[in-house]
Protein backbone atom coordinates (compact mmCIF):
# COMPACT_ATOMS: atom_id res chain seq x y z
CA UNK A 1 0.00 0.00 0.00
CA UNK A 2 2.39 3.08 -0.90
CA UNK A 3 0.96 6.50 -1.37
CA UNK A 4 1.05 8.32 -4.41
CA UNK A 5 2.47 11.10 -2.93
CA UNK A 6 4.47 11.19 0.55
CA UNK A 7 1.87 13.83 2.43
CA UNK A 8 4.75 15.94 4.40
CA UNK A 9 4.77 15.63 8.24
CA UNK A 10 4.40 19.18 8.43
CA UNK A 11 1.12 19.60 7.10
CA UNK A 12 -0.35 16.16 8.94
CA UNK A 13 0.66 18.60 12.04
CA UNK A 14 -0.78 21.69 10.44
CA UNK A 15 -4.00 20.22 9.45
CA UNK A 16 -4.43 18.47 13.02
CA UNK A 17 -3.20 20.96 15.14
CA UNK A 18 -6.05 23.35 13.89
CA UNK A 19 -8.40 20.47 14.23
CA UNK A 20 -7.34 20.58 18.06
CA UNK A 21 -7.66 24.09 18.30
CA UNK A 22 -11.54 24.16 17.75
CA UNK A 23 -12.49 21.05 19.73
CA UNK A 24 -14.87 22.13 21.66
CA UNK A 25 -17.61 19.44 22.74
CA UNK A 26 -16.89 16.65 20.24
CA UNK A 27 -17.99 15.63 16.66
CA UNK A 28 -14.24 15.90 15.33
CA UNK A 29 -14.62 12.98 13.48
CA UNK A 30 -16.42 14.27 10.57
CA UNK A 31 -14.35 16.93 11.06
CA UNK A 32 -11.49 15.05 9.88
CA UNK A 33 -13.56 12.84 7.52
CA UNK A 34 -13.79 16.25 5.65
CA UNK A 35 -10.52 18.01 6.21
CA UNK A 36 -8.41 14.53 5.08
CA UNK A 37 -10.65 13.03 2.44
CA UNK A 38 -12.82 16.24 1.16
CA UNK A 39 -10.58 18.96 0.87
CA UNK A 40 -7.51 17.61 1.32
CA UNK A 41 -7.88 14.48 -0.60
CA UNK A 42 -5.16 12.82 1.18
CA UNK A 43 -7.33 9.49 1.45
CA UNK A 44 -10.04 8.07 -0.44
CA UNK A 45 -13.30 7.60 1.53
CA UNK A 46 -13.08 3.60 1.12
CA UNK A 47 -9.51 3.73 2.98
CA UNK A 48 -11.19 6.62 5.54
CA UNK A 49 -14.10 4.63 6.65
CA UNK A 50 -12.60 1.42 8.80
CA UNK A 51 -10.82 4.26 10.72
CA UNK A 52 -14.49 5.83 12.20
CA UNK A 53 -14.88 2.32 13.62
CA UNK A 54 -11.88 1.45 14.51
CA UNK A 55 -11.41 4.93 16.41
CA UNK A 56 -14.61 4.19 17.89
CA UNK A 57 -13.95 0.46 19.13
CA UNK A 58 -10.72 1.09 20.33
CA UNK A 59 -10.42 2.67 23.62
CA UNK A 60 -9.39 6.67 23.93
CA UNK A 61 -11.01 9.16 22.78
CA UNK A 62 -12.30 9.06 19.09
CA UNK A 63 -11.00 11.95 17.27
CA UNK A 64 -7.43 11.42 18.65
CA UNK A 65 -7.62 7.66 17.45
CA UNK A 66 -8.89 9.03 14.36
CA UNK A 67 -5.86 11.44 14.01
CA UNK A 68 -4.08 8.16 14.61
CA UNK A 69 -5.56 6.18 12.24
CA UNK A 70 -5.09 8.90 9.63
CA UNK A 71 -1.41 9.93 10.19
CA UNK A 72 -0.93 5.97 10.14
CA UNK A 73 -1.84 5.56 7.10
CA UNK A 74 -0.23 8.54 5.22
CA UNK A 75 2.99 8.23 7.09
CA UNK A 76 3.18 5.18 8.75
CA UNK A 77 5.00 5.58 12.65
CA UNK A 78 5.75 9.21 12.28
CA UNK A 79 2.50 10.07 11.03
CA UNK A 80 0.53 8.89 13.55
CA UNK A 81 2.85 10.18 16.54
CA UNK A 82 2.87 13.80 14.16
CA UNK A 83 -1.21 14.06 14.32
CA UNK A 84 -1.40 12.69 17.69
CA UNK A 85 0.96 15.64 19.28
CA UNK A 86 -0.93 18.09 16.83
CA UNK A 87 -4.13 17.32 18.06
CA UNK A 88 -3.23 17.97 21.72
CA UNK A 89 -1.14 20.87 21.56
CA UNK A 90 -3.62 23.53 22.05
CA UNK A 91 -5.73 21.67 23.92
CA UNK A 92 -2.92 20.63 26.35
CA UNK A 93 -1.61 24.56 26.82
CA UNK A 94 -5.50 24.69 27.98
CA UNK A 95 -5.38 22.23 30.33
CA UNK A 96 -2.15 24.17 31.80
CA UNK A 97 -3.65 26.90 31.89
CA UNK A 98 -6.47 25.69 33.74
CA UNK A 99 -4.24 23.66 36.39
CA UNK A 100 -2.90 26.80 36.80
CA UNK A 101 -5.90 29.07 36.92
CA UNK A 102 -6.98 26.55 39.82
CA UNK A 103 -5.63 27.86 42.91
CA UNK A 104 -6.12 31.28 41.54
CA UNK A 105 -9.20 30.67 40.88
CA UNK A 106 -10.23 29.20 44.53
CA UNK A 107 -9.82 32.15 46.16
CA UNK A 108 -12.59 34.18 44.53
CA UNK A 109 -15.99 34.26 47.04
CA UNK A 110 -18.28 31.57 45.52
CA UNK A 111 -16.23 29.75 43.20
CA UNK A 112 -16.94 26.34 44.33
CA UNK A 113 -20.29 27.02 44.99
CA UNK A 114 -20.36 27.50 41.44
CA UNK A 115 -18.24 24.75 40.02
CA UNK A 116 -20.74 22.70 41.74
CA UNK A 117 -23.64 23.69 39.50
CA UNK A 118 -21.23 23.56 35.90
CA UNK A 119 -20.24 20.06 37.28
CA UNK A 120 -23.70 18.66 38.32
CA UNK A 121 -25.02 20.08 34.48
CA UNK A 122 -22.05 18.10 32.89
CA UNK A 123 -22.69 15.12 34.84
CA UNK A 124 -26.22 15.28 33.29
CA UNK A 125 -24.66 15.33 30.22
CA UNK A 126 -22.92 12.56 30.80
CA UNK A 127 -25.89 10.92 32.20
CA UNK A 128 -27.58 11.45 29.13
CA UNK A 129 -25.07 9.90 26.74
CA UNK A 130 -25.13 6.70 28.66
CA UNK A 131 -29.06 6.74 28.49
CA UNK A 132 -28.86 7.40 24.89
CA UNK A 133 -26.04 5.26 23.99
CA UNK A 134 -27.61 2.26 26.11
CA UNK A 135 -30.65 2.92 23.77
CA UNK A 136 -29.30 2.54 20.56
CA UNK A 137 -27.00 -0.46 21.36
CA UNK A 138 -29.19 -2.83 23.83
CA UNK A 139 -31.34 -4.54 21.20
CA UNK A 140 -32.85 -7.75 23.39
CA UNK A 141 -32.10 -8.56 26.57
CA UNK A 142 -27.86 -9.65 26.50
CA UNK A 143 -26.57 -5.79 26.10
CA UNK A 144 -28.82 -4.88 29.58
CA UNK A 145 -27.22 -7.97 31.07
CA UNK A 146 -23.89 -6.66 30.12
CA UNK A 147 -24.38 -3.00 31.26
CA UNK A 148 -25.65 -3.71 34.55
CA UNK A 149 -23.17 -6.12 36.02
CA UNK A 150 -20.51 -3.71 34.08
CA UNK A 151 -22.32 -1.11 36.52
CA UNK A 152 -22.62 -2.85 39.66
CA UNK A 153 -18.94 -4.11 39.59
CA UNK A 154 -17.35 -1.16 38.82
CA UNK A 155 -19.69 1.81 40.12
CA UNK A 156 -21.36 -0.43 43.26
CA UNK A 157 -19.11 -2.85 44.10
CA UNK A 158 -15.86 -0.98 43.03
CA UNK A 159 -14.60 -3.66 41.59
CA UNK A 160 -10.65 -3.28 40.23
CA UNK A 161 -12.06 -2.29 36.56
CA UNK A 162 -9.17 -3.77 34.02
CA UNK A 163 -10.20 -7.46 35.64
CA UNK A 164 -13.71 -6.64 35.23
CA UNK A 165 -12.96 -5.46 31.75
CA UNK A 166 -11.06 -8.47 30.66
CA UNK A 167 -13.67 -10.81 31.89
CA UNK A 168 -16.96 -9.13 31.02
CA UNK A 169 -15.83 -7.93 27.73
CA UNK A 170 -15.08 -11.45 26.11
CA UNK A 171 -17.85 -12.63 26.91
CA UNK A 172 -19.89 -9.88 26.02
CA UNK A 173 -18.07 -9.83 22.15
CA UNK A 174 -18.49 -13.75 22.00
CA UNK A 175 -22.51 -12.69 22.42
CA UNK A 176 -22.06 -10.43 20.06
CA UNK A 177 -20.16 -12.57 17.47
CA UNK A 178 -23.35 -14.75 17.57
CA UNK A 179 -25.72 -12.28 16.38
CA UNK A 180 -23.24 -10.74 14.02
CA UNK A 181 -23.88 -10.77 10.64
CA UNK A 182 -22.04 -13.24 8.54
CA UNK A 183 -18.89 -11.50 7.03
CA UNK A 184 -19.56 -8.77 3.99
CA UNK A 185 -16.66 -7.48 1.81
CA UNK A 186 -17.74 -4.01 2.31
CA UNK A 187 -19.87 -2.12 5.24
CA UNK A 188 -23.19 -0.48 4.17
CA UNK A 189 -23.13 2.82 3.08
CA UNK A 190 -26.09 3.25 5.22
CA UNK A 191 -25.44 1.73 8.94
CA UNK A 192 -28.60 1.90 9.45
CA UNK A 193 -30.04 -0.04 6.54
CA UNK A 194 -30.95 -3.35 9.09
CA UNK A 195 -32.27 -1.09 11.81
CA UNK B 1 11.53 16.59 41.56
CA UNK B 2 9.78 13.75 43.26
CA UNK B 3 10.29 10.55 41.07
CA UNK B 4 8.30 8.37 42.68
CA UNK B 5 5.06 10.09 42.93
CA UNK B 6 5.57 10.67 38.75
CA UNK B 7 5.84 6.35 38.41
CA UNK B 8 2.31 6.03 40.67
CA UNK B 9 0.81 8.46 38.51
CA UNK B 10 2.19 6.81 35.65
CA UNK B 11 1.34 3.08 36.98
CA UNK B 12 -2.54 4.60 38.06
CA UNK B 13 -3.60 6.11 34.72
CA UNK B 14 -1.75 3.98 31.80
CA UNK B 15 -3.92 0.48 33.05
CA UNK B 16 -7.27 2.50 32.94
CA UNK B 17 -6.32 4.10 29.51
CA UNK B 18 -6.68 0.53 28.03
CA UNK B 19 -10.22 0.50 29.08
CA UNK B 20 -11.20 3.98 28.62
CA UNK B 21 -13.84 3.47 26.11
CA UNK B 22 -15.23 6.75 24.51
CA UNK B 23 -12.53 8.66 26.31
CA UNK B 24 -12.70 9.52 29.60
CA UNK B 25 -16.25 8.61 30.50
CA UNK B 26 -15.59 5.24 31.05
CA UNK B 27 -13.06 5.65 33.44
CA UNK B 28 -14.65 7.97 36.13
CA UNK B 29 -15.05 5.46 38.78
CA UNK B 30 -12.08 3.93 38.87
CA UNK B 31 -9.76 7.61 38.82
CA UNK B 32 -11.75 8.95 41.64
CA UNK B 33 -10.94 5.91 43.68
CA UNK B 34 -7.47 5.78 43.07
CA UNK B 35 -6.47 9.70 43.27
CA UNK B 36 -8.95 10.63 45.81
CA UNK B 37 -9.69 7.40 48.00
CA UNK B 38 -5.85 5.83 47.85
CA UNK B 39 -3.60 8.60 46.85
CA UNK B 40 -5.08 11.26 48.07
CA UNK B 41 -3.56 13.54 45.42
CA UNK B 42 -6.46 15.39 45.43
CA UNK B 43 -9.39 15.88 47.42
CA UNK B 44 -13.02 14.73 46.90
CA UNK B 45 -14.10 18.65 46.15
CA UNK B 46 -11.35 19.14 43.86
CA UNK B 47 -11.81 16.10 41.78
CA UNK B 48 -15.26 17.47 41.06
CA UNK B 49 -13.72 20.71 40.53
CA UNK B 50 -11.52 19.92 37.93
CA UNK B 51 -14.04 16.86 36.21
CA UNK B 52 -16.09 20.35 36.04
CA UNK B 53 -12.47 22.35 34.28
CA UNK B 54 -11.81 19.52 32.30
CA UNK B 55 -15.88 19.38 30.81
CA UNK B 56 -15.83 23.17 30.34
CA UNK B 57 -11.93 23.37 28.72
CA UNK B 58 -11.89 22.81 24.90
CA UNK B 59 -10.14 19.31 23.99
CA UNK B 60 -10.86 16.13 24.91
CA UNK B 61 -12.16 14.93 28.47
CA UNK B 62 -9.33 12.62 28.85
CA UNK B 63 -7.05 15.77 29.62
CA UNK B 64 -8.72 15.79 33.35
CA UNK B 65 -5.46 12.85 33.83
CA UNK B 66 -3.39 16.12 32.58
CA UNK B 67 -5.64 18.31 35.50
CA UNK B 68 -5.34 15.44 38.27
CA UNK B 69 -1.36 15.21 37.32
CA UNK B 70 -0.56 18.89 38.00
CA UNK B 71 -2.39 18.71 41.74
CA UNK B 72 -0.33 15.28 42.50
CA UNK B 73 2.67 17.07 41.32
CA UNK B 74 3.16 19.90 39.31
CA UNK B 75 4.04 20.38 35.47
CA UNK B 76 5.97 16.89 35.21
CA UNK B 77 3.15 15.50 36.42
CA UNK B 78 0.53 16.92 34.08
CA UNK B 79 3.10 15.68 31.79
CA UNK B 80 2.85 12.13 33.05
CA UNK B 81 -0.49 11.87 33.39
CA UNK B 82 -1.02 12.95 29.76
CA UNK B 83 1.40 10.59 28.54
CA UNK B 84 0.14 7.91 30.84
CA UNK B 85 -3.32 7.82 29.39
CA UNK B 86 -2.39 8.55 25.69
CA UNK B 87 0.00 6.65 25.33
CA UNK B 88 -1.56 2.76 25.80
CA UNK B 89 -4.73 3.49 24.19
CA UNK B 90 -3.10 5.17 20.92
CA UNK B 91 0.14 2.27 20.79
CA UNK B 92 -3.11 -0.22 20.82
CA UNK B 93 -4.87 1.71 17.84
CA UNK B 94 -1.32 1.93 15.94
CA UNK B 95 -0.94 -1.92 16.21
CA UNK B 96 -4.58 -2.60 15.02
CA UNK B 97 -4.87 -0.03 12.63
CA UNK B 98 -3.50 -1.74 9.56
CA UNK B 99 -5.09 -5.34 10.12
CA UNK B 100 -8.48 -3.41 11.28
CA UNK B 101 -8.20 -1.51 7.50
CA UNK B 102 -7.13 -4.36 5.35
CA UNK B 103 -10.28 -6.59 6.56
CA UNK B 104 -12.56 -4.20 6.36
CA UNK B 105 -16.24 -4.67 6.81
CA UNK B 106 -15.57 -8.36 8.67
CA UNK B 107 -18.03 -10.08 11.04
CA UNK B 108 -15.36 -9.47 13.59
CA UNK B 109 -16.04 -5.37 13.65
CA UNK B 110 -19.15 -5.82 13.85
CA UNK B 111 -18.66 -8.03 16.87
CA UNK B 112 -16.45 -6.09 18.81
CA UNK B 113 -18.09 -2.85 18.09
CA UNK B 114 -21.25 -4.31 19.60
CA UNK B 115 -20.01 -6.26 22.37
CA UNK B 116 -18.21 -3.48 23.57
CA UNK B 117 -20.45 -0.46 23.60
CA UNK B 118 -22.49 -1.69 26.08
CA UNK B 119 -19.48 -2.41 28.45
CA UNK B 120 -18.58 1.16 27.98
CA UNK B 121 -22.26 2.47 28.80
CA UNK B 122 -21.86 0.45 31.73
CA UNK B 123 -18.92 1.88 33.36
CA UNK B 124 -20.38 5.19 32.10
CA UNK B 125 -23.23 4.77 34.20
CA UNK B 126 -20.44 3.63 36.76
CA UNK B 127 -18.49 7.15 36.50
CA UNK B 128 -22.00 8.83 36.43
CA UNK B 129 -22.77 7.76 39.93
CA UNK B 130 -19.54 8.00 41.42
CA UNK B 131 -19.42 11.86 40.28
CA UNK B 132 -23.09 12.41 41.57
CA UNK B 133 -21.91 10.84 44.94
CA UNK B 134 -19.32 13.55 45.17
CA UNK B 135 -21.77 16.62 44.32
CA UNK B 136 -24.18 15.76 46.49
CA UNK B 137 -23.94 17.82 49.25
CA UNK B 138 -27.48 18.96 49.16
CA UNK B 139 -30.95 18.14 47.07
CA UNK B 140 -29.41 20.81 44.56
CA UNK B 141 -27.06 19.11 42.47
CA UNK B 142 -29.43 16.37 41.99
CA UNK B 143 -31.83 17.61 40.70
CA UNK B 144 -30.04 19.77 38.25
CA UNK B 145 -28.12 16.90 37.19
CA UNK B 146 -31.37 15.45 36.38
CA UNK B 147 -32.91 18.58 35.07
CA UNK B 148 -29.88 18.42 32.78
CA UNK B 149 -29.80 15.06 31.44
CA UNK B 150 -33.98 14.78 30.82
CA UNK B 151 -33.85 18.51 29.52
CA UNK B 152 -31.05 17.28 26.83
CA UNK B 153 -33.27 14.39 25.85
CA UNK B 154 -36.42 16.69 25.03
CA UNK B 155 -34.28 19.35 23.32
CA UNK B 156 -31.51 17.57 21.98
CA UNK B 157 -30.75 20.79 19.80
CA UNK B 158 -29.97 22.93 22.21
CA UNK B 159 -25.69 23.80 22.78
CA UNK B 160 -24.46 22.04 25.42
CA UNK B 161 -23.12 25.06 26.76
CA UNK B 162 -26.38 26.77 27.94
CA UNK B 163 -26.62 23.93 30.47
CA UNK B 164 -23.26 24.44 31.74
CA UNK B 165 -23.70 27.90 32.13
CA UNK B 166 -27.51 27.04 33.61
CA UNK B 167 -26.19 24.81 36.11
CA UNK B 168 -23.85 27.55 36.92
CA UNK B 169 -26.05 30.17 37.39
CA UNK B 170 -28.36 28.22 39.66
CA UNK B 171 -26.11 27.08 41.79
CA UNK B 172 -24.36 30.90 42.21
CA UNK B 173 -27.71 32.21 42.57
CA UNK B 174 -28.70 29.69 45.48
CA UNK B 175 -25.16 30.39 47.30
CA UNK B 176 -25.87 34.31 47.21
CA UNK B 177 -29.48 33.32 48.57
CA UNK B 178 -28.05 31.71 51.52
CA UNK B 179 -29.73 28.48 50.37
Amino acid sequence: MEQPARVPLTSIYRVFFEIGVFSFGGGLVPWIYREVVEMKKWMSKEDFLPGIALSQVMPGVSSTNCAIYVGQMLRGAPGALTALIAMLTAPFICALGAAWAYKWLLGLTGFQETMIGVAAAAIGMLLRTGIEAARMTTKGVGPAIIIAITFVAVGVLRLPIVPVVAIIGPISVALAWRNAPESTPEPPAKPEADA
Amino acid sequence: MNIEILIRIFLIVAPLSLVSFGGASSIYAPLQHQTVDIEHWVTAREFLDLFAISRVMPGPGSLFATLIGWQAAGLAGAIMASIAIYLPSSALVFAVGHVWSRYRGRRWHTALQNGLAPLGSGLLFAGVVTLARLASDGPLPIAIILAVAGLMMWKPRLHPVYFLIGGAAVCFLAHVAGL
